[in-house]
């Protein structure tokens, strides 16, 4: 008895000398990630890992497949959730409370205002990351079978990353907060100019009641800061959360990034590069028959061209990282979040502007506030989800401006796409719009012909035209989303740099006091 | 659905669900029941039953000297009231398009967001504006005057 009890003494002190040996064992089950077997049980062992593939391809780690945009947007996500869990410790949700509470946080506030700043350019980085990623998965057609459903799910991820940023806008509760959100709620009413013009208002105002649920009363005010403030910290981070786990895991599903069919033709020649192609001659076979869609798992040799997730897949994903922080924190050295004067519901500020990325909605909008900010927004959206739907040819899968007309079609829709919005925004800026020729013109008649819908219509000429000449559906599709890509570039910059006070066009910011 | 004895079903296609599984459809149905109830419910909280905001009638007393065609301003309040030959009226500066407020100038009043110009009686000028400034009905009472922004009148309407 004393022996026994003597050893098991001496087992728990062994036992305790190793703790830390063993909790590593513990943590990294699989050992050192430096054979295949390791490096794979590196990646589906670990649950967040695992939303990757074990192997990657060599094409899709070439940086010009992606560009690394996704990765870019992620990073950019999760820096503005750091932050923005950070912000929360001194914010508070109330009408001028919340303005003091900003302000406390940019003066007070140790590194506060370091923090403010690097959240806001971080929001910043994401929705020029995600418009960029999904042109990037657009022009490469990426969308196509069987990645229809994930370039779906990407659509809603660019609505909530939008909409993320929408509301983020009012919570410094100053100015530029107030009145971007009281145009903002007010578009959501425009509906209205529909109804109206149908006089059917009085029984079905859907405007109406767009804008009292977002915003919780008759005008922006408590009830509309409180329910920004739990979309933007807790309802659209989990729905975009969640949106992002099934991208990823679909691109897996998917067998990974889109490719070219001759793609292992291509990359051939750089497998000699990579190390560890293959440091295991595979030994098991599964039958995945029945699971596995496609075709069936080669067996005794190993999937070509394709390298180890872990490391060359990671630590390019951790690079890109690493980047983003870094131009995130950079730009938050250079400038800072902009905080005007508390806001005050009686008088506007002006010139009134909503973020920069809608700024070329509320250019259209100053001419209707419906077709400007509904009835085109949603085309373009409705349209953006059914590309994959409408266009199913298979020729340029997997390349830059793959398919007809290829990368000549796309430099003459810019030039198109650039021209004729210059052009109507010209007209309508030198010589104003209907109003100002027949003062009598009916509501309904400026709703449907204005500034946005002419555009809009320009360009869906010339997409047919493309569709027609090509003879394909993946020519329309490019013509069409390239004319519309610069036509928001050409209305955002207008709105931002040419826009002053009570909307009117100045050729430079400088001449603003002038008016 | 009950498969023929003779049918020969491969390993991975078994017998398809027996759909008559009455407990299981139950299940399912007071689920999609609950789900579809509940969401009703949690459909109807966002819409407040009462607006949080102040009340929209209230008594306003006019400067006894308010020169025809300037606008009186009600402390806290999107009203410009006039009072000339014919009487006391009162309009909405809420812009029609997309609610800024509208200052008055010179000629009526102009919106500093789009650029929506309005006359002096509120009819739209110029810019996006897709209705005139409501006028809103003033009545007389206690000190002075009593606005209801809730209730509008024809243009033209003075006491
Ligand atoms: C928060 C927003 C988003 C995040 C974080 C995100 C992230 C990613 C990542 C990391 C990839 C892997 C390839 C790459 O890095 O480019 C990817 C692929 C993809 N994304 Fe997104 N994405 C977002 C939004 C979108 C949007 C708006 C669309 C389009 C409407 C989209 C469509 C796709 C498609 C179709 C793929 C597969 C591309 C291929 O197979 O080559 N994503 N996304
Ligand atoms: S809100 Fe007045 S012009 Fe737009």
């Amino acid at each position: 008895m004393d022996e026994a009890n003597r050893s098991a003494l001496n087992e728990f002190w062994v036992n305790l000398k190793s703790v830390p040996s063993q909790i590593y064992r513990a943590m990294f089950r699989g050992g050192a990630p430096v054979s295949d077997r390791t490096r794979s049980s590196f990646v589906f062992g670990n649950v967040f890992l695992h939303l990757h593939s074990v192997r990657t391809h060599l094409w899709s780690l070439r940086w010009t497949a992606t560009m690394g945009l996704g990765i870019i947007t992620t990073a950019a996500f999760l820096i503005t959730l750091v932050t923005g869990v950070l912000l929360m410790f001194y914010y508070k949700p109330y009408p001028d409370v919340a303005y003091q509470s900003i302000k406390d946080i940019h003066f007070i506030v140790p590194t506060g205002r370091f923090m403010r700043n690097i959240h806001r350019w971080a929001a910043n980085v994401m929705v020029v990351a995600v418009l960029l990623h999904m042109a990037r998965a657009f022009y490469t057609a990426s969308y196509r079978k069987p990645r229809e459903f994930n370039w779906f799910i990407g659509w809603g991820l660019l609505v909530t990353t939008l909409a993320l940023s929408f509301t983020g806008y009012l919570l410094p509760w100053d100015q530029l907060a107030y009145w971007a959100i009281t145009i903002g709620a007010n578009i959501a009413q425009s509906p209205r100019e529909i109804t109206d013009a149908m006089g059917i208002t009085e029984f079905f105002d859907i405007g109406g009641l767009q804008r009292e649920v977002l915003l919780g009363s008759d005008k922006v005010g408590e009830e509309s800061l409180i329910r920004f403030y739990l979309l933007h910290v807790m309802i659209l981070p989990l729905v975009l959360a969640m949106l992002m786990a099934v991208h990823f895991w679909r691109i897996r599903k998917d067998g990974g990034l889109a490719k070219p069919v001759d793609v292992d033709d291509r990359v051939k020649a750089d497998a000699e590069e990579h190390y560890p192609v293959f440091t295991e001659e595979p030994q098991k076979t599964y039958q995945l028959a029945a699971v596995v869609k496609g075709r069936t798992p080669a067996v005794g040799s190993g999937p070509e061209n394709t390298v180890p997730s872990m490391p060359h897949l990671f630590y390019a994903e951790l690079g890109v990282l690493m980047f983003t922080t870094l131009i995130c924190i950079v730009l938050a050295f250079v400038s800072d979040a902009p905080l005007k004067e508390l806001a005050n519901p009686l008088v506007p500020e002006n010139p009134a502007k909503a973020p920069w990325y809608f700024l070329g909605l509320q250019e259209i909008v100053a001419f209707s506030a419906f077709m400007g900010g509904i009835g085109i927004p949603m085309l373009c959206w409705i349209g953006l989800g059914l590309i994959p739907f409408l266009d199913k040819e298979t020729e340029g899968t997997g390349e830059w401006f793959g398919g007809p007309g290829g990368a000549k079609l796309v430099g003459w829709s810019m030039i198109y796409g650039f021209a004729t919005s210059i052009a109507v925004e010209a007209v309508a800026i030198r010589f104003g719009w209907l109003r100002e020729w027949f003062p009598d013109i009916p509501q309904l008649v400026i709703t449907l012909v204005n500034p946005g819908t002419v555009i809009t219509v320009l360009y869906a000429g010339f997409s047919i035209w493309a569709l027609r000449r090509f003879n394909s559906t993946r020519a329309g599709a490019l013509a069409l989303f390239t004319c519309f890509l610069c036509g928001f570039i050409v209305l955002t910059v207008i709105g931002t740099y040419f826009r002053g006070p009570n909307w009117e066009f100045f050729w430079s910011p400088a001449d603003w006091n002038a008016h | 659905m009950t498969t023929k004895p003779t049918e020969k079903r491969s390993r991975f296609e078994p017998e398809p669900m027996p759909r008559r599984d009455f407990l299981g459809l139950a299940a399912l149905a007071s689920m999609a029941a609950a789900f579809f109830v509940s969401m009703f419910g949690m459909l109807k909280l966002p819409k407040a039953a009462v607006s949080a905001s102040p009340s929209k009638k209230y008594s306003v007393a006019l400067p006894d000297a308010l020169p025809e065609g300037e606008a009186f301003v009600p402390p806290g309040r999107s009203v410009a009231v006039f009072r000339d030959g014919e009487g006391v009226f009162a309009i909405s500066t809420v812009c029609t398009h997309l609610g800024c407020i509208v200052k008055p100038n010179a000629n009526g009043f102009e919106c500093p967001c789009h650029g929506s110009g309005f006359s002096k009686d509120g009819a739209v000028t110029k810019g996006p504006a897709p209705k005139p400034l409501p006028w809103l009905k003033v009545s007389k009472g206690g000190s002075g005057f009593v606005i209801d922004e809730e209730a509008t009148v024809k243009t033209g309407t003075k006491v």
